[in-house]
Formats: structure tokens, C-alpha cells, sequence
């Protein structure tokens, strides 16, 4: 086994009702590994990040999170462990300044006698620091995200969710509503992630995107394990094959 | 418009949104004092204008509250209404001057609560309906716990908030009548801590928030819910106190008392700059929207213009500031 596992699902299983969303899937992915997930609509994406992440129980099958077995009862729980998701909607406050929207929930305050206040200040500069660590470029920590383009606030939400050190992102289409000239940045952004030893966990149609930043690709095809190889031993066309539920 | 003028009309338009509307104001103000020379200015108009926004903009301060949380209170009329009956009833039983002083916001935090539980348990499409349908209940109590007559005649205590005086004669001299309402002395610290509270503390920031984008507040584990609960229960809060003040100016609890307020709560808000989308606007905006209001009816009034004309020029007035966001908007957002 490789020690440098940071997240694995065992045999995870979702049932809804009747309806088996995910049988018995594994996935695993290691420390500022890329992973890509492919699939047709149905095929289970969607509910295995939604297991991952905590909004759903998994009705069978464990999750581990470097190395120890874990319980998930809400989101909470996986931020806790380090895991964030980049929701496809993009979960932005157009109204709120960008250092706003990246510490949402999460602002640092300052206290003054029993009362604790925002630190303005110290939000500004660690807003600065973090925009300059992933080598997002704005015109100011202060612009109001419904300025910016599509792109930009794709590198928002994806700041907002490594803000607070975590180790494992989860981005749901991440380039999906962009213009063309702006998803090679946010494809950098990914790789950039990935040098600052971040796993990334990349659900997305475009072949483009899997294979510009992806270590390895799993298909899931019915919701189950279909497919899953190392980028350089495989091809565009095999893995749309994957998708369609073909395999050579 | 060739590039430049462009650029140059949409740099000035952060300066308009932040002090625009002071500007109307000075407007207002120069204009006025150049037709009523001798009057609008005087200490005792002045006095008279913050004397009647003092509790109006209670109101108006609560309904922006909300409005930036995208929703809407129309019952804050009503709460006047039935908060002042509740102070009259504590009054009329002979509690004593303290207790009745606190019925009335009391009532009116009990009445904002149940406006925000309506809202978020039941789950109301919209605050507009739980909010239509307490604008009757509230009215509807407030009229059948005090048989639906006037109760007059409250203890100076009890008045003081909304009539008491703070005399300047230890500053102008020995004999000066000019004096300051403590009405508008609480008027600018209410003000103060809500500007305090929206801008400088996290359940200010998630206000705005879910105005904004409350897909992205529960996103980010912000309990939306108990957010507009404390939103509702303030304003009905603040809409308790706007019957204190009442109390005070009137000396009498009346059916009709705050009658149609929330209207102008609403006007006030959104002629301060505040959008009706949501998660836009500021305490001083709605501070101006208050005032502007005040003034037009005064200024209006010591012209003689018939009423009849006022409520056509403020409403004209809502139109033009709602277009002027809708302009704003399309020139500040990219998309």
C-alpha cells in the first residue's frame, strides 16, 4: 500500500430506495495527485463527491482519510479533514468583495471586550497572501466577484476553497461555463494546486481538461468501477469509449 | 459616448452610489432655504423634521434589514400599532413607568419573531405573504385588546423617549428655547450600533450574504434560517421602539396609529440607494432615505403644496431611484 494515500473509499454502495446510485466503488487518490472522473450523466459522479464530501451516508463501504477510517456526518466533518468541494454553481456572494467571499463563513475577527468583531485588516492581507500564493491576479482584494469574468470567479471559488489549508479539492465541471481563453488559466490554477502538493479530484465531459492536468483517470459507468488507468497509458478515445460503457 | 467619457462615467459611479445621495440632500436643503428663508432653517422646523422621521425611520431601519436578505416586511405598521396598545394597556393597568417602557419593544421583538419563524418553519414562498398576513393579525389584536377606541394619557416618564427635551440653555445662555428631541439623540445611536452591527460583526457580513447569494451562505455553513429569524425579530424589535417613540410625540395609542408606515419604511429604504434584489445598500443611505422623505413633506408642507401633489412627487421619487439602480446595475456588472 502507498503511504501517501490521502483519501480512499472501500466498496462504497448508495441506495436510494430501490435505486442503486453507487455499487461497491472504490477510489483512492495520493498526495498532489490529480485525478480525473469521467462518466455519462447517471453513471454516479455526482453521489460518490457527495458521499466523499459528507452530504450523503454511504449505505455500504468506508471512507478512509490518510490512512484512518472515518464517519461523515455533514460537509463540517470533510472540511474538517482538509476536503473541499468547488460547486459547479460556484457558491459566490456577487455582492461581497472577493477576501469576503474567500473567508465566508470563516472570517477572522477580532475581539474587543466581550464582543468579537471582523478583522478587516487581517482578512485584506491574508486574502493578498493567499490570491498571491495560487498566482490569482486581480485588480484588488476588495473588487466585488459580480465584476469579475467567469473565469476569475471560478479562481475565487477554487481560493475560497483551499483558503484553510486543505489537502483534497473536489471540482464539480470546473471549466464548464467558461470562455474558451479562460479555461487554460483555471487549468493552470489546477496544476498550480497540484505543486503545492494539493490532490485535486476533477469531474468533468471535456477530454481537453483530463488530459492537460490529470495524473489518472476513473470512469464509472452505471455506478460502478468501469475503468481506470494512468493518463500516459491510455487515450481520448478510449475514454470516451469508457464513458459510453465501451471497453476494448 | 466614445471610450473614454465612458470609463470616466463608470469610475464616477462608486462616488455617486457612496455620496450621491447626500448631495440630493444639500440639494433639498439650499433649495428649501431659498424659499423659506426665515422658516425651514429655523432651530424649531429643524427640531420638528427629525422630531417626525424619529420613529419612521425606526422602521425604515428595520425594513432594510430585511430587504437586504431580499425580503420584505409589510407588517411593521401593524407592530407600531399593536406595540403602542400593549404599552397603553401596561399603562392603563398602572405597571410601573419602566415596565411599560419595555412592553412596547417587547411586543414588537415577540411580533418580528413570529414573522421570521412564520417565514423560515412554514416555509412561506415568500416573506411578502407571512408578512401581508401579520400586517392583519397585528392590526387585528392591537384592536381587539383595546376594544378599538384610543387610550390617551401616558406618565411624563414614559413620554420622554419620544418628546423629552435636552434644553441648551448651559450652552446658548440663560433663557434659550432651542433645545435637541431625545428622540433624535436615540435616532443617531440606534443608527450607530446597526451600522456597527452590519458592517463590523459576521452576522452583519452573512445579512449581506444571503442577499447576495444564500445558495452560497449555506455553502459556506451559514445557518440561513436562524440569519433571518434574528433579521425579522430585529425589525419587529425596531418597529417596537418606533412605537415608544410614538407614544411619546402622539400621548395617545390610536387604531390607526402607524397606519400605511411600512410604505413609507419601504420608500425610505429603497430612495436611500438600497436594492430590492438584495445585499445591496448601506445604514446611511437609508439614514438619507429618511430624511429626504422628512424633508420633501416639510418642505412641501411649508409651501403649501396639497397634499395630493406630495404623494405624487414621492412617488415619482421611488420610480427614478429603483430606475437608477436598474441602470446602475446593467453598468457595474459584467456579464
Amino acid at each position: 500500500m502507498n503511504s501517501d494515500i490521502v483519501l480512499e473509499a472501500k466498496s462504497v454502495s448508495k441506495f436510494f430506495g430501490t435505486i442503486t446510485a453507487l455499487d461497491n466503488v472504490n477510489l483512492k487518490i495520493t498526495k498532489g495527485e490529480v485525478l480525473g472522473v469521467v462518466g455519462d450523466n447517471g453513471a454516479g459522479k455526482s453521489t460518490l463527491m457527495k458521499v466523499l464530501s459528507g452530504l450523503y451516508k454511504p449505505s455500504e463501504g468506508s471512507l478512509y482519510f490518510s490512512g484512518d477510517k472515518v464517519i461523515l456526518n455533514s460537509p463540517r466533518d470533510s472540511q474538517n479533514l482538509g476536503l473541499e468541494m468547488v460547486y459547479q454553481d460556484l457558491a459566490l456572494a456577487g455582492n461581497l468583495p472577493i477576501g469576503d467571499n474567500i473567508f465566508l463563513g470563516r472570517e477572522p475577527i477580532k475581539k474587543i471586550g466581550p464582543f468579537n468583531f471582523l478583522d478587516h485588516k487581517k482578512r485584506k492581507k491574508l486574502t493578498e497572501k493567499h490570491l498571491e500564493k495560487l498566482k490569482i491576479n486581480v485588480q484588488s482584494a476588495d473588487q466585488k466577484v459580480e465584476e469579475l469574468s467567469g473565469g476569475q470567479r471560478q479562481a475565487v471559488a477554487i481560493a475560497r476553497a483551499t483558503a484553510f489549508n486543505a489537502k483534497i479539492v473536489i471540482m464539480d465541471e470546473p471549466t464548464a461555463a467558461l470562455a474558451v481563453k479562460e479555461v487554460g488559466k483555471v487549468l493552470d490554477l489546477i496544476l498550480n494546486l497540484k505543486n503545492l502538493g494539493v490532490s485535486v479530484i476533477v469531474i468533468s465531459h471535456r477530454m481537453d481538461d483530463i488530459f492537460t492536468v490529470c495524473d489518472r483517470v476513473m470512469a464509472l459507468f452505471q455506478g460502478t468501477n468501469f475503468a481506470e488507468s494512468m493518463l500516459k497509458d491510455t487515450s481520448r478515445n478510449e475514454v470516451i469509449g469508457w464513458i459510453m460503457g465501451k471497453k476494448d | 459616448m466614445d471610450k473614454n467619457q465612458e470609463s470616466t462615467f463608470i469610475k464616477l459611479i462608486p462616488f455617486f452610489e457612496k455620496y450621491g445621495i447626500l448631495l440630493l440632500i444639500l440639494i433639498m436643503v439650499t433649495v428649501l432655504h431659498l424659499l423659506q428663508p426665515d422658516v425651514f432653517l429655523s432651530w424649531r422646523n429643524v427640531t420638528n423634521i427629525f422630531k417626525q422621521v424619529s420613529w419612521q425611520s425606526m422602521l425604515a431601519l428595520g425594513v432594510f434589514m430585511v430587504i437586504v436578505t431580499a425580503g420584505i416586511d409589510l407588517s411593521v405598521g401593524s407592530i407600531v400599532m399593536l406595540s403602542l396598545m400593549g404599552l397603553a394597556i401596561a399603562s392603563k393597568a398602572g405597571l410601573p413607568w419602566y415596565v411599560v417602557m419595555l412592553v412596547a419593544p417587547a411586543v414588537g421583538f415577540l411580533c418580528g419573531l413570529f414573522n421570521g419563524l412564520g417565514i423560515t418553519l412554514l416555509r412561506m414562498p415568500h416573506p411578502f405573504i407571512m408578512t401581508l398576513g401579520t400586517l392583519y393579525i397585528f392590526r387585528g389584536v392591537g384592536n381587539l385588546i383595546s376594544g378599538g377606541v384610543p387610550i390617551t394619557g401616558f406618565a411624563d416618564q414614559i413620554r420622554v423617549i419620544g418628546n423629552g427635551k435636552i434644553k441648551l440653555e448651559s450652552i446658548l445662555g440663560e433663557g434659550a428655547r432651542e433645545y435637541i428631541p431625545t428622540s433624535l439623540i436615540l435616532m443617531i445611536v440606534i443608527f450607530f450600533l446597526f451600522w456597527i452591527f452590519l458592517n463590523h460583526t459576521r452576522i452583519g457580513k452573512w445579512i449581506y450574504a444571503i442577499g447576495g447569494n444564500p445558495g452560497a451562505a449555506r455553502a459556506a455553513g451559514i445557518n440561513v434560517d436562524r440569519i433571518l429569524v434574528i433579521v425579522y425579530t430585529l425589525c419587529g424589535f425596531l418597529a417596537g421602539i418606533g412605537g415608544l417613540i410614538l407614544a411619546g410625540r402622539t400621548n395617545s395609542a390610536y387604531p390607526n396609529a402607524g397606519l400605511q408606515s411600512e410604505l413609507d419604511a419601504i420608500a425610505a429604504v429603497i430612495i436611500g440607494g438600497a436594492s430590492f434584489f438584495g445585499g445591496r445598500g448601506t445604514v446611511l443611505g437609508v439614514f438619507a432615505g429618511v430624511m429626504i422623505m422628512g424633508i420633501l413633506r416639510n418642505g412641501l408642507n411649508l409651501m403649501n403644496v396639497s397634499v395630493f401633489w406630495q404623494q405624487v412627487l414621492i412617488g415619482s421619487i421611488i420610480i427614478l431611484a429603483v430606475y437608477i439602480d436598474v441602470l446602475r446595475r446593467q453598468l457595474s456588472t459584467r456579464n
